[in-house]
């Protein structure tokens, strides 16, 4: 497959704070590609540049053999974007939206009227076409907003944490659409911090963190760098000492690594089930009483812990 | 360019679907015209605002023409609106003017008569000799007001001159009048002509509508300018506070990714800022005909002040924006200068009972120079005597869009 998009070196600062710090990956055609990252990661800033939004301090990115610095009008005309905002104006109704944001990509006449009737049978809301943006709920802008980003058919499709903030039946059908548009031959760059969510879209996933692109690679090229270890997850009452007891754990043999994330210990293990006694038994030996427990499977989650000492959503 | 109108169009959609923008562009300026026209009596017969303007008129002039001006002045058509006297010093009539005790002296020059009108036996001079109008600066509106009447006296001497002229020359060509009777006819017809000007009645200034209107001065149509112009402002100071929330909302980030070039983007906003300003000063001015039988006056020359506004009123506007950082400091900024624009433009109070500093800071608001010129209209000028505050207004607008341009490259539209 040949490459879409081509990030070299790619640094970006305000002022004295270096929000990306040279990373560097491509894109191959109809890939879903995902940039994993906690908030403040750099995932959005990494948008923001590559969409031309804001310059980029040194390095470049080429988009479908477009420079993003040097060229771009061109690039421009072969994204598409769905920001992590709704980008709309709530007081037009979506078909007012959708007829100018069309506009604005230069269709026109019966080319536009046919593409916003598709765009708005794709996301589910031609009987609601009318109705001003502001009186839907919160999963139906998102749709639009999506809406917006393919009117004019991108070759390259940004998807900047398309699911924040709303109910999990639109994140499903969001998550949906996104496999459908693939399927459809769209290149997708999507960016979460949702570890299942990329686990679930991507074909290769980027793990960012603090502006550094820290790993990237298949979804089993990245649980491989942890050495097909699982999960164990311990989850305690608000009241319990949980750092003693993440200190108690780590302590074990068998316990590769140990952290504290929101009234639970995360614990790296090679077998999960055979740690579990010892660990249950420190519990008790602290007076500290587990009120659930988990097993999981090598993940990214387990990934980003192993290669950060962090846990996602810290 | 397409998308730059596209952008304005939008954005004119949206501040007419925004409630409460539409009860300050419109139902505010309207409540508070009618609210003034109730103070000041309009609603009630009793009239008042804008009469008894002092003038001076010096009358070196021993001919008709010079008499019937005077005569004219203090006739009492026009009693209720000027208040004439004469003197016989030019310098004494000119240091009340800079004294601030009248609002203009006329100098009616020596021969004046004679240069108009050649006594018998003589040929007129190569040159007709001027009347001269000696303004008080501090008191345009009333200046205008003595203007438009000297200017409809001199219209009506020079229409009758030329008609008698046209006169003559046929009565010649048709050998009703022998040439050599053309020089005395032309005498006594122009002393017709003179006593008929000298007449208060045949200086008729309300035989036509553009005199009538001068004579008839409507203070609403002082009144409704001013609050027009003054929610003006806020509609300028609103619509360019669009661009700041639309940086917030991210719709222009979107619109900055899209393939349309950053100069479009920021033209289209402020045709958009433009664009509702027109909107809501011509609906304001229709609104106030139909229901308040306002005259606005000339509507080409109508047209092009309320261009001219709001071109310096989106100046304003956009300057604002470019300045501030949140669109609440727009609101906040906007407000305090929509108010003291609207007190130091004119708009509650007329400019020439305010001090001298007050006048000239005022020249920075374009309250004042939209005043200036919805009065001259009002008065019955038309577009020809616009010239000042138009320019004026012109490159104010010019002025403020360079200053905010600069603000704007060195931020980034995009940069919160």
């Amino acid at each position: 497959m040949p490459t879409i998009l081509e990030v070299k070196d790619l640094v970006k600062k305000y002022g004295d704070f270096t929000a990306v710090k040279g990373i560097s990956f491509n894109i191959q055609e109809g890939e879903i590609f995902s940039l994993l990252g906690p908030n403040g990661a750099g995932k959005t800033t990494t948008i923001s540049v590559l969409s031309t939004l804001y310059a980029a301090t040194s390095g470049d990115a080429t988009i479908a053999g477009h420079s993003v610095s040097k060229d771009p009008m061109a690039v421009r005309k072969v994204i598409g974007v769905v920001p992590q905002e709704i980008a709309l104006y709530e007081d037009l109704t979506a078909r007012e939206n959708l007829n100018f944001w069309g506009q604005m990509y230069s269709l026109s006449g019966k080319a536009l009227k046919d593409r916003v009737e598709e765009i708005l049978e794709q996301i589910g809301l031609t009987d609601k076409a009318r109705d001003k943006v502001k009186t839907y709920s919160g999963g139906m802008k998102r749709r639009v907003n999506i809406g917006v980003g393919l009117l004019h058919k991108p070759s390259l499709l940004f998807m900047d944490e398309p699911t924040v903030g709303i109910d999990p039946q639109s994140r499903r059908a969001i998550l949906d659409s996104v496999k459908d548009l693939n399927r459809q031959g769209m290149t997708v760059l999507y960016t979460t911090h949702y570890m299942e969510e990329a686990a679930e879209l991507s074909n290769r996933v980027g793990i960012i963190d603090h502006g550094e692109l820290i790993a990237l690679g298949t979804q089993k090229e990245l649980t491989r760098q942890v050495g097909e270890m699982e999960t164990l997850v311990l989850h305690v009452d608000e009241m319990q000492d949980v750092q003693r007891l993440a200190k108690a754990v780590e302590a074990l043999e068998m316990v590769r690594h140990a952290e504290v994330s929101d009234h639970s210990v995360t614990a790296i293990v090679p077998e999960a089930e055979e740690a579990l006694a010892p660990a249950v038994t420190k519990a008790n030996e602290l007076g500290i009483k587990i009120r659930s427990v988990d097993i999981r499977e090598p993940n990214l989650e387990a990934v980003f812990l192993h290669l950060t000492g962090r846990a996602l959503r810290d | 360019m397409k998308k730059l109108f596209l952008i304005g169009l939008k954005d004119l959609k949206l501040i007419f679907r925004d409630p409460a923008a539409l009860v300050l562009m419109l139902a505010a300026p309207f409540a508070l015209t009618l609210g003034l026209g109730f103070v000041t009596g309009q609603f009630g017969g009793s009239g008042s605002g804008i009469g008894n303007i002092p003038v001076v008129i010096v009358n070196q002039d021993s001919g008709q023409l010079g008499a019937a001006l005077v005569e004219m002045f203090q006739s009492e058509q026009l009693s209720d609106l000027v208040t004439a006297t004469q003197l016989d010093d030019p310098t004494e009539a000119f240091q009340q003017v800079d004294d601030d005790l009248v609002a203009a002296a006329i100098l009616v020059p020596a021969g004046f008569t004679d240069s108009v009108l050649p006594p018998a036996g003589q040929s007129a001079p190569g040159r007709t000799i001027q009347l001269q109008v000696y303004a008080n600066p501090t008191r345009p509106t009333s200046v205008g007001v003595i203007k438009t009447i000297l200017e409809e006296f001199v219209n009506r001497l020079e229409v009758a001159r030329v008609g008698g002229t046209v006169a003559i020359t046929q009565l010649i060509e048709s050998g009703l009048v022998p040439p050599q009777e053309a020089a005395a006819l032309a005498v006594e017809l122009g002393q017709q002509q003179a006593d008929s000007l000298a007449e208060s009645n045949a200086i008729t200034l309300t035989s036509n509508v553009a005199s009538e209107a001068a004579v008839n001065f409507n203070p609403l149509a002082y009144i409704a300018p001013g609050m027009a112009l003054m929610f003006l402002m806020y509609t300028a100071s609103n619509a360019g506070r669009t661009l700041l929330l639309e940086r917030d909302h991210g719709t222009l980030p979107r619109l900055l990714i899209s393939p349309t070039a950053s100069a479009q983007v920021l033209g289209g906003k402020i045709f958009g800022v433009y664009l509702s300003g027109v909107a809501q000063m011509l609906i304001l001015i229709i609104a106030s005909t139909l229901l308040f039988q306002l005259q606005w006056g000339d509507p080409l020359g109508v047209l092009a002040l309320v261009l001219a506004a709001v071109f310096g009123a989106t100046g304003w506007g956009m300057v604002i924006t470019a300045l501030a950082k949140r669109p609440g400091q727009v609101a906040a900024v906007g407000s305090v200068i929509m108010l003291t624009f609207g007190i130091l433009g004119g708009s509650f109070i007329n400019l020439e009972v305010m001090p001298v500093w007050v006048q000239f800071a005022s020249k920075i608001t374009p309250n004042a120079w939209g005043l200036d010129g919805f009065s001259t209209l009002a008065l019955g000028g038309g577009l020809n005597l616009l010239g000042r505050p138009i320019l004026a207004l012109i490159v104010m607008g010019l002025a403020l869009f360079a200053v905010a341009l600069v603000f704007f490259n060195r931020r980034g539209m995009a940069m919160k």
